[in-house]
């Protein structure tokens, strides 16, 4: 088919550069490889289809939020879907699983220090893996393929492998007595430091050699180079893995647990609404109205953020 | 100085400015070493710029790794030598054993089901009017803690006795239709499978994105040969779209088994891994933090480790392979 021009000329002079197409955003006027196969189940039966997938995905959480505004004797009662013929609104739930009795989670403390964790465990792997990513793109030295394999490959270690030494370093010293967080900080750090590298590597392999030899030839180090070239060009890569690792840290259950110790003053949110999900399993409540303060901030991050989030995904993994 | 030693905020602005010192003692070295040094620069700059990535691999996964093995062959407490006693326990132990078929179904069915959901919901939205929201409708899970959706699913999976109003979804819908209602999370063997779908509920959104974007990729004239040839919507289907996307998938695939390899969250926050529902992550917890048994815990690790092996290699020789036909 050679000579063929494509349908769409923009699509002709992207094509030497690896270009993400926006998963979120609005399509190109182009036909795509499923539209056949889409044609067939776009029919009746292919938009049935979605839909019930689309309610499947939506409907629990909408059951969660509906119930955290309902009062305590209502949802003991009746479903919440009842809510939509017999409305009842309340924030008491809200009132209570924040800022009540330390029975009903005071959950108010724990958000703190989910935010207390999370910030720290992304600035820091983030900086790490944008230096890394630095050596592993622009400095030419032997043996850099066979090392950047294996810091890829590091992730086959599993958390749980990781868990109980690193744990030990920690444990009983000063230090952790005095600066509580610090274990869970720096576990986070180590955790994330393979996938961080290799997708920051992986967008900083795409910015053409030329700019870097045009900086080097007018006499820039490479501290100059980091930081005035690699680094500005490099800012939607740093924020969609921030955004990704910031979800990751927020969201996480096995690092929080085990580097805070069981010590409530540092827990996460994850680990006391974990908690609260064993000990007060019929308070729903408490337990709806809890679930969704431990996910509104990832919501906001997310629904803002969208575009960020979804390139980080998606970088190295669709071949261009 | 009080703000920084006793507040939690204070510790995380401290963090992060002794964190920022560290960084801009680095690059002033870097700098100097520019200016000075001669063939050794490249070896200074690689020091400088890998090493606070160097020391926290080494630190929080080589160590540790190593030692974690090593610890599997040791007592409780790590102090006496017992060989494989650790393992044997682990294929003998009932729960253990229970742990392993658990673990089993999570890994069949979480990677193939969300990922053809995935795939699936991906082709059906595709060009559709609705397209972004639709889109974004799959994948908020994605965006919520495995401890959130998991109470969101014990929600709509709470039973009550018969003679109760039921307040969760799926009993209602059940009691609705006249059936008896379901102890969707005690009764073994089903309830593991109850879990399994929260996973599910998580990644096809993953899925979806990714496949998503391989599939708005493929070259319009590929499609269009194929067309002109004839071929159906299953064919084109099957012999196009499929192969197109295969790194892809390959990837949504792996990354998906290894994390469903190491769930943990979901059967704790739900089930608290009670009733059956246990799996080799928890199991590995319980036995190192409940039970303080270093020795299987290290030993239900290293199983972990094993088991994740070959997708990784498999997965690595794929990125190898992508990037010699990109010739990069």
């Amino acid at each position: 088919m050679s000579g063929t021009t494509p349908a769409n000329p923009a699509v002709a002079v992207e094509s030497p550069v690896r270009t993400l197409p926006d998963p979120m955003g609005t399509p190109a006027p182009r036909v795509g490889a499923s539209t056949r196969a889409k044609r067939m189940l776009t029919s009746r039966a292919g938009s049935a289809v979605a839909v019930v997938i689309a309610v499947l995905w939506t409907v629990p959480i909408v059951g969660l939020l509906v119930s955290s505004v309902r009062p305590e004797a209502e949802i003991r009662t009746s479903g919440w879907w009842t809510f939509f013929s017999n409305p009842a609104f309340t924030l008491a739930n809200y009132q209570e699983v924040l800022f009540g009795r330390a029975s009903s989670g005071q959950l108010s403390n724990f958000f703190v220090n989910s935010l207390v964790i999370t910030v720290p465990a992304t600035i820091i792997p983030l900086v790490a893996a944008t230096m890394a990513a630095y050596c592993f793109s622009v400095l030419q030295w032997r043996g850099r393929d066979t090392v950047f394999v294996i810091v890829f490959a590091l992730q086959i270690v599993p958390l749980q492998m990781a868990l109980i030494p690193l744990l030990r370093i920690f444990a009983g010293t000063e230090v952790i007595q005095n600066f509580p967080y610090l274990a869970v900080w720096v576990a986070h750090a180590c955790f994330a430091m393979p996938l961080a590298t290799f997708l920051l590597h992986n967008f900083m392999a795409e910015i053409p050699r030329e700019l870097i030899e045009a900086a080097r030839v007018d006499g820039a180090g490479h501290v100059t180079v980091f930081l005035r070239v690699m680094l500005p060009l490099q800012i939607p890569a740093i924020a969609s893995f921030a955004i990704f690792q910031f979800l990751w840290v927020w969201n996480d259950l096995l690092v929080g647990l085990t580097f805070t110790g069981g010590n409530n003053a540092v827990q996460p949110l994850t680990a006391r609404l974990s908690e609260m999900a064993g000990s007060r399993g019929q308070d729903w409540h408490l337990l709806t109205s809890g679930a969704f303060v431990s996910i509104i901030v990832p919501l906001i991050v997310f629904f803002a953020l969208q575009k960020y989030f979804v390139r980080g995904l998606l970088a190295g993994s669709v071949k261009g | 100085m009080d703000f920084f030693l006793y507040s939690k905020f204070g510790q995380m602005i401290l963090a992060v400015i002794v964190f920022a010192a560290v960084v801009a003692l680095l690059l002033g070295l870097a700098q100097l070493a520019d200016r000075y040094s001669g063939r050794s620069r490249t070896f200074w700059m690689v020091l400088l710029f890998g090493g606070p990535a160097a020391f926290l691999l080494g630190l929080g996964l080589i160590y540790p790794a190593i030692r974690t093995t090593v610890m599997s062959f040791m007592d409780r407490n790590s102090q006496e030598w017992i060989g494989w006693a650790n393992y044997e326990w682990v294929f003998t132990n009932p729960d253990s054993l229970q742990s392993f078929i658990n673990t089993f179904w999570w890994v069949v069915l979480v990677p193939t089901v969300s990922t053809t959901v995935g795939l699936l919901y991906a082709i059906l939205v595709d060009k559709s009017r609705f397209e972004k929201v639709a889109k974004s409708l799959l994948f908020v899970p994605m965006a919520i803690s495995f401890v959130g959706a998991g109470i969101i699913w014990k929600f709509v999976y709470e039973y009550r006795g018969a003679a109760q109003e039921q307040i969760g979804l799926l009993n209602a819908i059940i009691t609705g239709i006249g059936l008896e209602p379901v102890r969707f999370l005690q009764d073994a063997p089903w309830n593991t499978f109850f879990l399994i779908v929260v996973m599910i509920w998580i990644q096809a959104g993953f899925a979806m994105v990714l496949l998503s974007a391989a599939i708005k990729a493929i070259p319009d004239d590929i499609v269009e040969a194929a067309r002109l040839d004839g071929v159906n919507a299953w064919q084109m289907f099957r012999n196009i779209t499929v192969p197109s996307i295969r790194p892809t998938l390959v990837v949504v695939v792996t990354t998906i088994t290894i994390a469903t390899l190491k769930i943990f969250d979901i059967p704790r926050a739900m089930t608290g891994a009670r009733f059956d529902t246990q799996v080799l992550a928890n199991m590995m917890y319980d036995q190192s933090f409940t039970f303080g048994n270093n020795g299987t815990g290290s030993a239900l690790a290293v199983m972990i480790f094993l088991l994740v092996i070959p997708i990784v290699v498999f997965n690595v020789r794929q990125m190898i392979k992508n990037r010699e036909v990109r010739g990069a």
